[in-house]
């Protein structure tokens, strides 16, 4: 089963002939990625890695049945190729590329919600299946199929966790990133939904950071609705105020977004949380058995 | 990035957005020759809030006096912000505050307007004692702010006639300049009545830094430090931080992690340096060099998870450019068996587990203190 993508996904990869588009392609189809369709406009008839490219969404979905689509496209163009994306309903839309400007997210966003499409990202590092999909950047090496499920604000230090929960001989059933940037397609809240009802998450860990409220609302619905075991993390606990730390989500302002904050009202929900990303496992382990 | 109230103002004159007469200045002796009505107001301007009770903006009742407050007001500082300009503006008379904003709603993914009849102090302590006197109205993208619901929030703030006209039209053009500025805050703080009419007394812009491209007239960014800029012309996320381990790693998720993981083991991080997804090995000889920039770092700590950025390519980096001080460095990931050799092959230890790096930067620093201690 899974959430968002697995066996059934065919995916439309935008910027395909780029440099990270390509790369990523590459290493999508080696974690058995049906990686059907790419699209860059004026590149149509070209092929990368023996993915068929084409120069509009319209026409790749109509040749290929492609349903889903990852986007690697630069920063000033992805607003629209996301858009184009949901216009053609393709679901969900994965928004990797990096320092979008936040009102096309705002937009991108509105669409998507009207459509009925699910948008991840901007600026995170995609959805992982183990054994069944991958879409986006996620390392396919760390991952191994599993009852953990696993959402998260941060890439890196989700590849951490997920080594660790391997290392741990602990699987993972879908890797869910977020993206870092202030408005991002799906919530915390929602992630926990999915997982909630998937039958084959069995455990979910939740990758926090300081800043906005996101992880407030996720602790709220663990409380009232989520009967599986929580872990957390939340990174940034010594950060200062108000500054913006990478991400552009990363900011405290005021008592409004710190970690302490964060992880009390996810202790007092009943989650775990670690004090380091190296404890998530044995949480995950104790919380289970 | 967040301008000054004397470059927020000049946005806001653009829009039609009603201000005060006034002149931004770094010489006192200037001010004397600048027509304006007696009596000012004389404001530092500073990026950081809570100038007013700093003693950072002074009434003047003559030209003279107007000079005095600037000299007094120039060079101070506040909150760990040095005053190089005043703004000097017509004095009024203030019949009423109130406070309206419009702001990204992460929650949501939308924009809000924000409005209430309790201004003058900060919206968050009104939020927290009296909740109910804040105004506030949700914004539907592909319709943006329209008359109706500007006339809404006016008469709950408790606007009629030409007043309520009034804050109409300042509310609309503010979400105009909050929209078409890629703006992620808004804020007039207060919005005053005065004489009948309503003025923006105060004005507060926070940019959106990932829309810079599309507006070349922004003012330059005063918020970062020398090392933060130069950071930033290479592409790399730095903060400055104020312990003696500098840190380079790779994803801002990381890294802040990185910051706890060396709290965690005693030690203080120098910085926090995100050098990216995909780095190359330039970026990473350029992070080495920008972070030992930095007066008493004592160790390095450089944790790598490679993803889209590789290990070999962040040990070559290393390699051409050895860190100066002790360090510490933890490498694993994408090609990480090619990359631990590299590093081997120069002489250069790293581990793959990040608590036994973080423990081992924290006491390279601290030996390094006591090395120093004992001259």
């Amino acid at each position: 089963m899974a959430v968002i993508v697995g066996a059934k996904t065919r995916l439309l990869v935008q910027g395909i002939t780029g440099y990270q588009g390509a790369f990523h392609t590459k290493l999508m189809l080696e974690a058995g990625t049906a990686v059907v369709a790419g699209v860059t406009p004026g590149k149509g008839g070209d092929r990368v890695h023996g993915v068929p490219v084409f120069d509009t969404v319209d026409e790749a979905v109509r040749q290929t049945a492609a349903n889903a689509c990852c986007i690697f496209v630069p920063a000033r163009f992805a607003g629209e190729a996301a858009l184009e994306a949901i216009a053609s309903r393709l679901d969900p839309v994965v928004i990797i590329t990096e320092g979008m400007p936040v009102h096309d997210a705002i937009e991108v966003l509105a669409y998507a919600r009207q459509q009925g499409v699910r948008l991840l990202g901007p600026n995170g590092p995609g959805v992982t299946t183990p054994g069944q999909c991958r879409v986006g950047i996620m390392p396919t090496h760390l991952f191994t199929p599993g009852p953990v499920g696993l959402v998260s604000r941060s890439g890196t230090l989700t590849y951490e966790v997920v080594w660790g929960l391997t290392q741990a001989g602990l699987g993972q059933s879908t890797a869910v990133g977020l993206g870092g940037d202030p408005v991002v397609g799906t919530s915390f809240v929602e992630a926990l939904e999915l997982f909630n009802r998937d039958p084959d998450t069995r455990a979910i860990v939740l990758l926090g950071e300081i800043g906005g409220s996101a992880e407030e609302e996720a602790a709220r619905y663990i409380a009232s609705a989520v009967k599986k075991p929580v872990v957390a993390y939340i990174a940034g606990r010594t950060a200062p105020a108000g500054k913006r730390m990478g991400h552009a989500g990363a900011v405290i302002s005021g008592t409004e977004g710190t970690a302490d904050h964060k992880i009390h009202a996810l202790e007092a929900a009943g989650a775990g949380v670690a004090e380091l990303p190296s404890g998530v496992a044995a949480l995950v382990k104790a919380r289970l058995s | 990035m967040k301008l000054h109230e004397y470059q927020a103002k000049a946005v806001f004159a653009r829009y039609g957005l009603p201000i005060q007469n006034g002149v931004v200045t770094e010489r006192p002796d200037e001010i004397a020759g600048l027509s304006l009505r007696y009596p000012v107001v004389v404001k530092a301007q500073v990026l950081v809030g809570g100038r007013g009770k700093a003693g950072g903006i002074k009434v003047a009742a003559t030209p003279a006096e107007a000079r005095e407050r600037a000299r007094a007001i120039l060079g101070m500082d506040i909150k760990g912000e040095r005053v190089t300009r005043v703004l000097v503006v017509e004095a009024v008379d203030i019949e009423t505050e109130y406070y309206l904003a419009f702001v990204t709603d992460r929650r949501t993914g939308r924009v809000v307007a924000i409005a209430s009849a309790e201004g003058g102090v900060e919206i968050e302590t009104v939020a927290q004692t009296d909740p109910e006197k804040i105004a506030r109205a949700e914004i539907e993208p592909f319709l943006g702010f329209r008359a109706f619901q500007a006339r809404a929030l006016g008469r709950r703030l408790g606007f009629a006639g030409a007043l309520l006209d009034e804050f109409v039209k300042i509310a609309t053009a503010l979400y105009r300049l909050y929209w078409a500025e890629d703006a992620d805050l808004a804020e007039i703080n207060p919005l005053a009545s005065v004489g009948g009419h309503l003025l923006c007394v105060d004005a507060k812009l926070v940019l959106d830094d990932n829309a810079a491209y599309r507006h070349a007239d922004r003012p330059a960014n005063e918020e970062t430090t020398e090392l933060e800029a130069a950071a930033k012309q290479h592409g790399l996320a730095y903060v400055e931080l104020d312990g003696d381990i500098a840190v380079i790693g790779n994803g801002a998720g990381l890294v802040m992690s990185t910051l706890d993981l060396l709290a965690h083991f005693g030690g203080r991080a120098a910085n926090f340096l995100d050098i990216g997804g995909g780095a190359s090995a330039e970026a990473m000889q350029t992070a080495l060099g920008i972070v030992q920039r930095k007066s008493g770092v004592r160790a390095i700590f450089i944790n790598i998870f490679g993803g889209i950025t590789r290990c070999d390519d962040v040990a070559r980096g290393i390699v051409d450019s050895p860190p100066k001080v002790p360090a510490s460095i933890r490498l694993t990931g994408t090609n990480e068996v090619e990359g631990q050799r590299i590093l081997r092959e120069a002489g250069i230890a790293a581990g793959l587990d990040p608590d036994e790096g973080a423990r081992v930067a924290v006491e390279l620093a601290r030996a390094a203190s006591e090395k120093r201690g004992g001259r």
